[in-house]
């Protein structure tokens, strides 16, 4: 693979980058209180006392939160810290009823970890390893509402306090793709845990984008921040623009500043939001109101015992056991739900057709990603609301295996299927669509075919013999599809010879 | 029938539960001793008469149907106004807070209540507990009960500060108009103004009581405790207030001990410990004197008395001066006119000028000096220097601790440099005033049990305290050595009423 350069009038760029990913905590209540953490309430409907930063109220910590980014931490391979501690992020902002977040600046839980990922989906074999600098739990805070009166803004606290995984990479990545890559990769891993939702459209992941330029084999140069910035898209578009725009800043002689920038997603670019001068002094310090962190070996063994197959192994799997091809391998594993569909097609095939898993598994993938991925996406559906459940298309790849239907009478069947929600079977019943292996009906189609193309016939015989498909397709048409594919060609060759 | 208000807790709940008098009674006579006191001594900043009646009614009727009473039955006391009191005006003395009324009742408070305890309103301090004369409070200074006496019997009316910053809890229950009150001690701010006032107060062990519900000042720092007439007293309110709470992470999940049931001043087999580093330059001679009582009274009651070396005391102050700033520089963040409390919004102003303006009308002086020097420390570039070294300094001064108790078992200092101070003499050099805390500020480092008995009056006739520190848990220790000290110094001495 070519590496990723900007092409500037002075010569060649290098991109470095690093993300920072927060990640929303899938739990039912906040990191330090009991309130619910649920998207879209009513602003202010999930709010304690302690979110609500009320004279006398304490933080306690919330062991479910803890307990998932453990599980993601041991799920990037990263070191898990037996002893962890909170600090205050002090500033002053609306949306921070305490005046101070409470984040985890010098002892975080997670330590250093790493993400493979295949800069090209087409060539899942060409990895690349972006480290994993650490993982600490934070609190998110609330949101300001500009909108809802002239002069004043309001706040909405149902937010503030839920607990936030920071990922924080190392600068590993070169390449808009390779950081597009990254963030999937890291969001597949994030909800094949279970430890955050990763809807980006909902906010429950966003990046700060780190993006410096250099030429190629020099040390770093100076990065700008982007901060919030909250899809795969936006990331790669974020640092497209940086990066040429820092080259643009360097070539003309100037220097590139230390700051804060907001990405704009109407417009693709970023601008300015602070400079290191005006930025806060956080005064990080030890939190007094909460005591160190330490976990018990048995936790954290429960915490890995807990996590399920990850999709590296899975993907793994699925080429050398059930013998799928790498592409195949890859789509299928890229989102626990298509995963875990699939496997439950597996086995349900695997079962009716009393094989085992890896004799039905090409037939099951072939099916699953080139039919019902293929009208899925012509019907605008995602596989989980899917109208064919894993357990009726385990019916249909049945009866193709069977011989009672064939290949493209099960494209019709699973039309119907969409169309009317019944099951297969039925459907091949009631129109009708049940394979011919009568020998005198095809007999008599090949017959009428043949007569009626003697022009055709006559060409086959003088060794036009590719002309053989065309009576196949012929006959089928004629039989409306139901001839078995075997007997048709069989009787072919036989009037032919 | 005797003046009730002459009764502490125990009296009074024995009265109670043998049908003496009723509970009512009791609030009646208290209720009518504050609002007869208050206007001269300032030590409610509201008071709550209906609380203490309807607390009381309670307890008449638990009786009447023949239920175990609790340990607290019919006792009205006073609640420092750091602790949140649901529906009651809670301020922490600021003007910032002035008129907000919780939602919630604090951990201890809610105990208290359901011990049977009634109360009489919300006791003044020094603002957000900062101050040790009670003269930082933005509902006015506290006078202590007490006036000195000349050589020749003459009484001086300059008024005293009853300490801090639990000063209003101090002048309360001296001043007999409250059975007994809650305290929070940070650095002192229970002890020393027991001992300006005469009455025993106890920081227990940090942990023992839940800070859930108390505005924080520093909190890992913060200890709330009793503040009473005598030692036993303590020990029954104390047992009333602590218990592990899992709203508080730093809570202690151990059981609370019988405290009362196991008071005893026999200290026999048991060693007390006389730090030669408290024994300071310029040392007040009364305070020396009763020093060598309290030593002499502990080895009557049958201890050994051992000289021991508490090497980093001299560090403790400017420690605690960095690190309690620090943690109230961030505590004090939430304040920002956001939320509830005072909000002040100029004509035009956005939310930066917003946060200014509400936090330099709403804070006092003294508040804004330690957030002022809270943030300082803090700051980038300056975190290591101050900070990081100020904790290191708490472990060695936590580590002498541990030393010391490797041979003794409680130790021995006075609680206070000197005698209660008149108003003002100290507010023009807040150094001054932090020397105040030079004794109790190492135990609140080191998060260990202490108390401060009344031992004597000075030449002025004002009281004196005498201080016992104990093992981390060792409230026992603490009480039964305080014991030793009441039963053998016999004070009995009492503020004359002049309000």
């Amino acid at each position: 693979m070519t590496a990723y350069r900007i092409q500037g009038a002075t010569g060649e760029w290098e991109v470095v980058i690093g993300l920072e990913v927060h990640a929303q905590v899938t739990s039912s209540a906040k990191l330090f209180s009991g309130a619910a953490t649920a998207f879209g309430a009513e602003p202010n409907t999930q709010v304690s006392l302690i979110d609500a930063a009320m004279p006398g109220m304490l933080p306690v910590p919330n062991r479910e939160c803890i307990r998932q980014a453990v599980r993601t931490g041991i799920a990037i391979n990263a070191q898990i810290n037996k002893w962890s501690r909170f600090d205050r992020k002090n500033y002053f902002y609306a949306d921070l009823p305490q005046g101070y977040q409470i984040s985890q600046l010098y002892h975080p839980l997670v330590g250093e970890g790493s993400v493979e990922i295949a800069v090209d989906e087409k060539k899942p074999d060409e990895t690349k390893t972006i480290g994993v600098e650490r993982i600490h739990v934070e609190q998110d805070a609330g949101k300001l509402m500009h909108d809802q009166h002239p002069t004043m803004s309001y706040v909405d606290l149902n937010r503030s306090g839920v607990a936030l995984m920071e990922i924080v990479s190392r600068p590993d990545m070169r390449s808009p793709a390779e950081a597009g890559a990254y963030l999937s990769k890291l969001r597949t891993i994030l909800r094949y845990v279970g430890s955050c939702d990763g809807n980006m459209d909902q906010g429950s992941m966003r990046a700060d984008v780190n993006v410096s330029v250099r030429r190629p084999g020099e040390p770093f140069g100076t990065r700008t921040e982007t901060k919030n910035v909250n899809s795969v898209r936006f990331v790669m578009q974020a640092i497209e623009y940086e990066a040429n725009r820092q080259v643009d800043v360097l070539e003309g002689g100037g220097k590139i500043v230390q700051e804060t920038r907001l990405f704009d997603p109407d417009s693709g670019t970023t601008r300015s939001m602070r400079s290191k001068e005006d930025a806060h002094d956080y005064r990080y310090f030890p939190d007094p109101d909460l005591l160190p962190l330490e976990l018990t070996d048995a936790f954290i063994e429960d915490c890995r015992a807990s996590l399920p197959e990850l999709p590296d192994a899975k993907r793994h799997r699925y080429e050398t056991v059930l013998g799928l091809s790498s592409y195949n391998a890859g789509v299928l594993t890229a989102e626990v739900e298509t995963a875990r569909w699939f496997e439950k097609l597996l086995a349900e095939s695997a079962r009716r057709q009393g094989k085992s898993e890896s004799d039905v598994a090409r037939q099951a993938s072939n099916w699953l990603t080139s039919e019902l991925f293929g009208v899925l996406n012509k019907l605008g559906k995602n596989l989980e609301d899917s109208p064919v459940s894993p357990e009726a298309g385990a019916e249909l790849l049945a009866l193709v295996g069977d011989g009672t239907i064939s290949g493209s009478i099960a494209k019709q069947v699973l039309e119907k299927m969409l169309e009317t929600g019944d099951a297969p079977g039925s459907i091949v019943e009631r129109e009708g669509l049940k394979q011919t292996t009568d020998t005198g009906a095809i007999e008599a189609a090949v017959d009428a075919v043949l007569a009626a193309n003697a022009d055709k016939v006559a060409q086959y015989k003088g060794g036009k013999e590719a002309l053989f498909g065309f009576f196949v397709g012929q006959t089928m048409k004629a039989m409306q599809g139901k001839g078995n594919p075997q007997l048709v060609n069989q009787v072919l060759k036989d009037k032919l010879a | 029938m005797t003046n009730l208000t002459e009764f502490g807790i125990a009296a009074i709940r024995d009265g109670v539960v043998r049908g003496d008098f009723t509970a009512t009674e009791v609030a009646q006579a208290f209720n009518a001793a504050v609002a007869e006191a208050n206007p001269a001594l300032n030590a409610f900043i509201v008071t709550t008469p209906d609380h203490a009646l309807a607390a009381a009614a309670k307890v008449d009727s638990a009786r009447a149907a023949g239920e175990e009473l609790g340990k607290l039955a019919g006792v009205p006391i006073g609640m420092k106004d750091l602790f949140a009191t649901e529906g009651v005006q809670t301020t922490a003395a600021s003007h910032i807070l002035e008129g907000f009324e919780p939602q919630y009742e604090s951990t201890v408070s809610r105990k208290l209540w359901e011990a049977g305890a009634g109360m009489l309103g919300k006791l003044n301090l020094d603002q957000f507990a900062m101050g040790s004369s009670n003269e930082t409070s933005a509902f006015g200074n506290v006078i202590s009960p007490w006036r000195r006496t000349g050589a020749d019997g003459s009484v001086d009316t300059a008024p005293l500060a009853p300490g801090g910053s639990s000063g209003g809890s101090s002048s309360a229950v001296a001043a007999r108009i409250a059975a007994a009150a809650t305290g929070t001690d940070t650095g002192g701010s229970i002890r020393q103004p027991a001992a300006f006032t005469g009455i025993s107060g106890i920081k227990p062990t940090y942990g023992r009581c839940s800070r859930w519900g108390i505005v924080a000042f520093a909190s890992s720092l913060d200890q709330a405790g009793p503040m009473a007439r005598d030692v036993r007293d303590c020990a029954i309110m104390l047992e009333a207030m602590a218990g592990f709470d899992p709203k508080d992470s730093t809570s202690l999940d151990m059981p609370v001990p019988e405290w009362d049931a196991n008071l005893s001043d026999d200290l026999r087999g048991r060693k007390i410990g006389i730090p030669r580093e408290y024994r300071i330059d310029g040392f007040n001679a009364d305070v020396a004197k009763s020093w060598d009582d309290g030593i002499a009274w502990l080895k009557d009651a049958g201890a050994e008395i051992v000289d021991i070396n508490l090497p980093h005391t001299r560090y403790a102050l400017p420690t605690y001066y960095i690190i309690a700033p620090a943690e109230a520089s961030s505590n004090l963040a939430r304040y920002d006119g956001v939320r509830y409390g005072l909000r002040e919004l100029p004509e035009g102003a956005n939310l930066q000028e917003m946060y200014a303006a509400t936090r330099a009308a709403g804070f006092g002086a003294e508040v804004k000096r330690r957030i002022l020097i809270g943030t300082y420390v803090l700051s980038a570039g300056f975190y290591d220097a101050y900070y990081t070294q100020a904790q290191k300094v708490r472990t060695l001064i936590s580590r002498d601790f541990m030393n010391a108790f490797d041979e003794v078992d409680v130790i021995l200092t006075p609680t206070a440099p000197t005698s209660a101070f008149a108003l003002g003499e100290k507010t023009s050099d807040p150094l001054e005033m932090y020397l105040n805390d030079v004794f109790s500020v190492p135990a609140s480092l080191a998060g260990l049990p202490a108390m401060s008995v009344p031992a004597g009056l000075d030449r002025g006739g004002l009281p004196l305290g005498l201080h016992l520190i104990g093992r981390p848990f060792d409230e026992q220790g603490v009480l039964n050595a305080g014991l030793a000290i009441e039963r053998r110094a016999g004070f009995s001495a009492k503020p004359a009423k002049w309000w």
